[in-house]
């Protein structure tokens, strides 16, 4: 099958999305579409997918032009997609969940669930994804929930199948598995069209690169010749550091101590388990580790918002284990949350108004009771400027911002007044190549000026790049404490997964 | 607890989607269907295929609501007079919707304000020009104080402000009885539960009191209590720390506790707040409208105002509006019942029909073709289009 796109524009007030976008997929190869958050990937996907009707353009499938009104007519055509959130019924067993709209029935109607069963592990089998028709879906991992997905797509007879950003949840782990199961799908002769925005894994698994920028596809390389930089800066526009220039550290005093730290979760859990670890002036420490082992809970304790059950945390020799986080932050502690949606931002406020979340009472901006907001906008406005935050005016809601430009606004906020220390979680998750550049400059020139970091993220490649020492969490305790010049991302993998490497048996 | 989420979700979707225009649609759509009630409901005139009659009917009806709201001094007075209460107790929702929160309690906390109003307008003594504010202040403070029990079980025990505030406008209501049988409160030669009367010049006096010959303008100073409360909303929510700390916390209340508010203060805070305007409510129908209290003097107004803050967006301007239209509504409808055969409940069945539209945009943006902007399509699209 070979699938084409053809001159596709598809415009929204004030915005094209689409630009006289040409594509061809064909089965049995891998098509990566790489582009920044807002460079129309998902767009052009939801065109195909008969989501959206393109403003111009054709789609040709097999050399005859079709017309795709919703999705059930690009099902019908053999396209299948994975979305980024899935859509499954955590209740329903996978069996259940893979048939819904398409259920066997046996006599009077009634669902034949053995042949649900049936149909599944036939599909998983041949594809090796070694799922058990059983379980129930709230009770598996995220990358078994997405293999879920992935089998309805292919019950549904797929030839095409388009995965929206597979890898933004999963753990390292899952995406090498994820990479099999798209080589099985290959094998089977199948098409895969892979969105994303991450260069190494497009580099990693695709046979054609097409780079989107601003609706246009400004250009196919080849994974083979192309590298990353490359890439890059056909996605930007301009030549991008992906490796942070940082000079040697100096580091100087202890800043941040935590002694004995224990948290316990909701359930009466153990989450960080007896912590303690230090962090100097002038020095960024990395805490690594796959999402879930307790990190959350470190940073909320650290910060403030959660309790500790056991141990001490102080701030240049100060005892600060029971300050609420606006003594905290009155201290000089900056926190960038892992979670910019649920905690850095009140998605409906304005941007200047998130702009002063955190010091909206500091005396700047508020005489007793009143709110002086002439105040915040000229700080804001500033802070725009300076953090090169992209926003049409400081008034409109932060909602409406990109993920990379929300980012900055958090960071922005935080970083921009005298700190002692500064957290942040996952700084980088789900934002583009170049507020990934611009926020990894901003980490290090604060540690520059003396502030202590600590920066906690599942990202392997950022936490080593940005730390000067490096600590691996698994389980609630820290396992490991490394030089990042030194150590290979192999051994801190294995650290992560609970194991040592042998060098470290001794 | 679905229905609560049910009833969020709803409020969220309400305060998203709606546009100006889509409310202003909302209403005229409900006039259309409730044209269509009122031909429905004149089965004679359709059986004699009178299909003119029954249009003509409808142009009546309509016109006399107008006329009955706003056609004359004494219309708009009448008009002014039952929104009045509806503006009060429609910012008491408002505030706490700003805050995250449901205020189903207005009626109760309305009953204590009006209690407390009532008691110090008939037991003082002193200089109207002290007297009928303090009685006044007592309305808010008494509503605080109630509005402050759901906000305190909420702050402390977690348990749902929906559930507490239900629960305690019932035992206000119990409660006003009860108090009505006292001695202190029961007016002496009576042996039902009324309340003594307010001594004329303890009362709120009447707007239009200059007119010495219009005994029949109702309207009195609590109106003015009313937009002074939109105005002290508006300056709350725009300018005030405090304002900008219920704005946060009520559409993020993680966000809001990362910033380092005190959320369990907010909470109690921003019932107490409620509390107090709809305390004012009740101060302005005991003080102004009635001069005394009487066992159920709170009525309908406490759970009409949840529509009102809905169909307001619980914005200050525009939950004004609403209650003006109800109160136009309320003072039409009686016009309308005594001029046409059409009865009062079709304002009822209106209001009902304007909510409901209101809670279905897409219903709306289909009848009147307005083009679907691509946000009410998926989550795809973030920050694009409209």
């Amino acid at each position: 099958m070979q699938l084409e796109l053809q001159g596709i524009t598809k415009r929204f007030p004030g915005v094209i999305a689409n630009d006289n976008v040409n594509l061809t997929l064909k089965t049995g190869e891998v098509l990566c579409l790489i582009g920044e958050n807002g460079a129309g990937k998902s767009t052009l996907m939801n065109v195909l997918y008969g989501m959206y009707k393109a403003d111009e353009g054709q789609i040709v499938l097999d050399g005859k032009p079709v017309v795709f009104t919703s999705p059930a007519d690009a099902i019908a055509a053999g396209i299948g997609m994975v979305h980024q959130h899935f859509m499954l019924v955590p209740v329903f067993t996978v069996a259940e969940n893979v048939v819904l709209g398409v259920e066997p029935t046996g006599r009077f109607g009634s669902l034949d669930i053995d042949k649900a069963r049936e149909m599944v592990r036939e599909v998983s089998d041949r594809y090796n994804l070694n799922l058990d028709p059983d379980a129930v879906i709230e009770d598996l991992p995220v990358g078994v929930q997405q293999r879920v997905e992935i089998v309805k797509v292919l019950l549904r007879d797929a030839k095409v199948v388009v995965f929206d950003e597979p890898t933004a949840v999963l753990t390292p782990k899952e995406i090498i598995e994820f990479f099999e199961i798209v080589k099985t799908l290959i094998a089977a002769n199948r098409g895969v069209v892979f969105i994303t925005h991450k260069l190494k894994e497009a580099l990693n698994v695709a046979d054609r690169i097409a780079v989107l920028r601003r609706g246009q596809v400004v250009g196919e390389v080849d994974p083979k010749t192309a590298t990353e930089s490359q890439i890059a800066e056909m996605m930007v526009g301009r030549p991008v550091q992906l490796i942070v220039d940082k000079k040697p550290h100096a580091p100087g005093e202890v800043v941040l101590e935590v002694k004995d730290l224990s948290v316990v979760d909701a359930d009466g859990r153990t989450m960080v388990d007896s912590v303690s670890f230090s962090v100097r002036a002038g020095e960024v420490v990395g805490i690594a580790g796959v999402q879930g082992n307790g990190q959350t809970e470190l940073v909320d304790a650290l910060t403030g918002l959660r309790d500790s059950t056991r141990g001490n945390v102080s701030l240049d020799g100060v005892d600060i284990t029971s300050d609420s986080p606006r003594e905290r932050h009155a201290k000089g502690i900056a926190h960038v949350p892992e979670d910019r949606q649920r905690q850095g931002l009140v998605g409906g406020l304005s941007v200047a108004e998130n702009l002063i979340l955190t010091r909206y009472h500091d005396e700047e901006f508020s005489h007793g009771i009143v709110m002086d907001w002439p105040a915040a906008h000229s700080v804001a406005e500033n802070l725009i400027a300076e953090y090169d935050i992209r926003t049409p005016s400081a008034d409109i809601d932060a909602s409406t911002l990109s993920g990379g430009n929300q980012q900055k606004v958090i960071v922005a906020r935080e970083l921009s007044r005298p700190l002692r220390l500064s957290i942040a979680a996952q700084p980088t998750r789900g934002v583009d190549v170049g507020s990934i550049e611009y926020i990894h400059s901003r980490i290090i020139k604060e540690r520059d000026t003396g502030t202590a970091v600590l920066i906690v993220s599942t990202e392997l490649d950022e936490v080593m790049a940005l730390s000067d020492r490096l600590l691996v969490m698994y389980r609630g305790k820290i396992v490991a404490d490394l030089d990042p010049k030194v150590s290979s991302a192999m051994d801190i993998g294995l650290y992560m997964a609970g194991s040592r490497p042998a060098s470290a048996v001794n | 607890m679905k229905i609560v989420a049910t009833l969020r979700r709803l409020a969220d979707r309400i305060a998203r989607t709606s546009s100006l225009r889509i409310t202003l649609l909302a209403i005229l759509s409900a006039m259309v269907v409730g044209a269509f009630i009122i031909i429905l409901s004149d089965i004679d005139k359709l059986k004699n295929g009178d299909i003119l009659g029954a249009v003509h009917t409808v142009g009546s009806a309509y016109w006399a609501l107008v006329v009955g709201s706003f056609g004359s001094l004494r219309a708009i007075s009448a008009t002014i007079n039952s929104a009045t209460p509806l503006i009060l107790c429609g910012v008491s929702v408002a505030v706490a919707f700003k805050a995250g929160l449901f205020n189903i309690g207005a009626t109760g906390q309305m009953l204590a304000g009006g209690m407390a109003a009532l008691w110090v307008g008939f037991s003082m003594d002193g200089p109207v020009i002290i007297q009928v504010p303090l009685a006044v202040l007592a309305g808010a403070v008494g509503g605080a104080a109630y509005g402050a029990i759901p906000g305190v079980l909420k702050a402390r025990t977690g348990a749902h402000e929906v559930i507490t505030t239900i629960m305690l406008n019932n035992m206000a209501g119990f409660l006003v009885l009860w108090l009505l049988k006292t001695n202190m409160f029961q007016r002496t030669d009576r042996t039902d539960p009324i309340s003594k009367l307010v001594a004329a010049p303890g009362r709120l006096p009447r707007l239009f009191g200059f007119m010495d010959n219009r005994p029949d303008l109702v309207a009195h100073a609590g109106f003015i209590v009313a937009i002074l409360a939109v105005i002290v909303y508006w300056w709350f929510l725009n300018r005030s720390t405090s304002g900008f700390e219920f704005r946060a916390f009520g559409m993020n209340a993680d966000a809001a506790q990362y910033a380092g508010m005190h959320t369990k203060r907010l909470t109690v805070m921003a019932m107490m707040f409620a509390g107090a305007f709809a305390g004012l409510a009740g101060a302005a129908e005991v003080l102004g409208t009635y001069g005394y209290a009487s066992q159920n003097f709170a009525g309908n107004i406490g759970f009409d105002a949840i529509a009102i803050a809905l169909l307001g967006r619980s914005t200050p301007l525009g939950t004004l509006l609403a209650a003006l239209l109800f109160g136009a509504l309320q003072a039409g409808g009686r016009q309308m019942q005594v001029d046409t055969d059409v009865p009062i409940d079709l304002i009822v069945v209106l209001r009902a029909l304007i909510v409901m539209f209101i809670a279905a945009p897409l219903l709306i943006k289909s009848i009147w073709r307005i083009k679907v902007s691509p946000t009410s399509l998926g989550q795809t699209f973030k920050g694009w289009g409209s």
